[in-house]
């Protein structure tokens, strides 16, 4: 744990039409304060363009959120799309307004962790320093 | 009431004419026992300070409300926000609240609606029906008024990039009940600059976007002369995370862009400001909030008055709506969800608000089920039944806490609206993102606070509990997406093609004029264009605003 030798790069994006972004930012303003660099895509975009900002900023994890209802169908979307792209070894987690009842599901469809209101930014950052050094482990494997 | 000429004054002339034409809620309002409840509280000695900030209810500043008998005269307006999956669903809960005591309507569209996308189109995949009702025609907007009269039922659209749409199928609606645009009662939201800096449903860039609400202002000046014409709304900021102080600055800064944009273009000021309304946040820190309305009062008739010169008494009154702070809402414990419903409704309450939404207990966790919205409706009913709180004017007047604190949140609002106006106007200040940055540093500092322990939320980071309770929630079937495409599809089949490419054309040409939009996008709405086609043609005109993140 103490000390990482690099600094991740990690995306915060907000897929589909929903413009809750307070969770987004405080997020990816904690991930920064954290020594983490952290990109937000802002609002509104849809699964492909998230994908393809993950594929281009290079990043080591990507963060979803939705307030909307929306992220069954969204949040798969995004994986597929990391997929297609050759990068689905990313991996994805998500947060915002989802039902206990949906985590089941969403882990199904290959998102790594999902945090509901009421979550301690302490928590997902250390989620998010663990999904990204067992990425950076695997591709040092390869 | 205390012996002024001032006093003796506005008896006479400002609430004698009152009661006369609005007569109080009882002949006597008393405590048990017998014993009087006042109309208005006074100091016993009325002074020049008395006068000047805070003066008598429905009398400039307006400190202590914009009517002179408040709620004893008529309860504010209990209203519930709710719209979901399709109008039929959205039509039976808007009739199960009518049902229920509600008194006004509030309907919440879903994200493509509000964004201008038919439900068939690819950005709106997953998002049709789920945070409101799919608006895609005229059809859907008859099927969810559906047996509600819309001459007496007053209804308030949540809508803003898209209102002109959506009002002139409201007004379509409304003529096909037999009742004219100038019997029609209600608010669009139609506060385009907070969606650039908190709510995010924007289409267009800012200045198109403030040509379409001046064209509203002017058009409902003439055809809906009793709807109110925006909802200038801080709640969306607060929710984003700005403090009380930023709340009532940005939202009267974004209300005076929209009073000069509408001077600009030619409209005299005393036609539509009596039309703006506006919409607050009421969250827990009850006694900041109660202050808070009462300076965002004096604040604005005193920016109405003095920075544009207004005369008319109703150009310089603020009047809102409030809903509870959706984001104090905790998924752990969703019951005590309610007592902080009732704390932040009752905040409102004391504060002199027109018009309440109170959210419900499970909101945290998805859309609140009939059960929850009951509760919360019923907590405005005991408030206004059983409290008393309404059968005096401005009860918290004249305590020193609460006058310094309407002081110091009308100073500090006042400064921050002078540095924004030094910055160029709050446009400019939204494009150079100074506003965002100002509610991103609030809201951080907010969140730290609660990670160090230093702000304690009941329930979350203290006085936890393991119980592992899963309450029923309202689920949106995917199946509701698939049937209102489908009917998306029938209607397009069905329709006068020609007409509706026509009057099309005609809102494209329109739009690159300088002419009024409404009669165009009217017409169009008429011959069963979906809003997603107006909405097309006008993005092909105006341009799409892109979120820079």
């Amino acid at each position: 744990m103490a000390g990482r030798s690099k600094k991740y790069r990690v995306l915060i994006g907000k897929p589909g039409l929903d413009g809750h972004d307070r969770g987004a930012k405080v997020l990816a303003r904690a991930l920064r304060d954290a020594g983490f660099e952290a990109v937000y895509t802002g609002i509104r975009r849809t699964p492909e363009e998230i994908a393809a900002a993950a594929v281009q900023e290079d990043v080591s994890a990507v963060g979803l959120s939705s307030l909307s209802g929306a992220h069954l169908r969204l949040f798969p979307a995004v994986v597929e799309a990391l997929k297609q792209r050759g990068a689905g070894d990313i991996p994805v987690l998500g947060g915002g307004v989802i039902p206990d009842e949906d985590l089941n599901a969403l882990k199904q469809a290959g998102i790594v962790e999902v945090y509901t209101p009421g979550t301690s930014l302490a928590q997902v950052i250390e989620a998010f320093e663990k999904a990204c050094d067992r990425h950076h482990q695997g591709r040092s494997k390869t | 009431m205390a012996e002024h000429p001032k006093a003796r004054e506005w008896e006479e002339r400002v609430l004698g004419k009152s009661l006369q034409r609005f007569p109080e809620r009882k002949e006597k309002f008393t405590h048990h026992g017998g014993e009087e409840v006042p109309r208005v509280a006074c100091p016993e000695k009325i002074d020049a300070s008395y006068l000047e900030k805070l003066g008598f209810p429905g009398q400039y500043p307006f400190t202590r409300g914009v009517q002179p008998t408040m709620y004893r005269g008529r309860l504010w307006t209990m209203r519930q926000y709710a719209g979901f999956s399709n109008a039929a669903e959205s039509n039976r809960r808007y009739r199960y609240l009518l049902e229920h005591g509600t008194t006004g309507l509030s309907v919440a569209f879903d994200l493509p609606t509000q964004i201008g996308y038919d439900s068939d189109d690819s950005m709106s995949v997953g998002e049709v029906g789920k945070v409101g009702v799919a608006i895609d025609s005229l059809a859907d907007m008859e099927v969810l008024f559906d047996q509600i009269p819309l001459d007496t039922v007053s209804t308030s659209m949540t809508i803003n990039a898209s209102a002109a749409v959506l009002l002139a199928m409201y007004v379509a609606v409304a003529e096909k009940q037999g009742v004219p645009g100038e019997k029609i009662k209600g608010t669009i939201q139609n506060d385009i600059l907070k969606e650039y800096v908190a709510r995010g449903t924007y289409i267009f860039p800012p200045r198109p976007s403030l040509r379409i609400i001046t064209d509203i202002f002017q058009w409902c000046s003439q055809h809906t002369p009793v709807f109110n014409t925006i909802s200038i709304s801080g709640y969306h900021i607060r929710e984003a995370g700005s403090t009380a102080v930023q709340e009532v600055a940005f939202t009267l800064a974004n209300g005076t862009a929209y009073v000069q944009a509408a001077l600009d273009a030619g409209l005299e000021l005393d036609s539509f400001a009596r039309r703006l309304s506006f919409f607050f946040n009421a969250s827990s820190d009850v006694l900041e909030e109660v202050a808070k309305f009462r300076a965002a009062r004096r604040l604005w008739a005193r920016l109405m008055k003095e920075r544009f010169g207004a005369t008319q008494p109703s150009s310089m009154m603020l009047r809102f709506h409030t809903q509870t702070a959706g984001n104090t809402l905790t998924a752990q414990q969703i019951d005590n969800n309610v007592v902080r419903v009732t704390l932040q409704a009752l905040a409102a309450v004391l504060g002199g608000t027109q018009s309440l939404h109170t959210n419900s207990r499970d909101e945290a966790l998805a859309l609140p089920t009939e059960e929850s919205v009951r509760i919360a409706l019923r907590t405005q009913q005991v408030i206004a039944y059983e409290s008393g709180v309404g059968d005096t004017v401005d009860p918290l007047a004249g305590s020193y806490f609460i006058e310094q604190l309407t002081d110091s949140i009308e100073a500090q609002a006042s400064e921050l609206i002078d540095t924004i106006d030094r910055a160029g106007g709050v446009v400019a200040a939204i494009e150079d993102g100074f506003v965002q940055r100002q509610i991103e540093n609030s809201a951080y500092d907010y969140q730290r606070e609660i990670e160090q322990g230093e702000r304690v939320v009941v329930g979350v980071n203290k006085f936890q509990t393991d119980e592992k309770v899963r309450p029923p929630l309202l689920r949106i079937d995917p199946e509701v997406e698939r049937a209102q495409v489908q009917g998306l599809k029938k209607l397009r089949q069905s329709r006068d093609s020609a007409a509706v490419q026509a009057a099309l054309a005609k809102l494209g040409k329109t739009a690159r004029s300088d002419a009024n939009l409404m009669p165009a996008i009217l017409e169009a709405v008429r011959c069963y264009a979906t809003l997603g086609e107006i909405c097309r043609v006008m993005r092909d005109t105006f341009g799409e605003f892109r979120d820079a993140g």
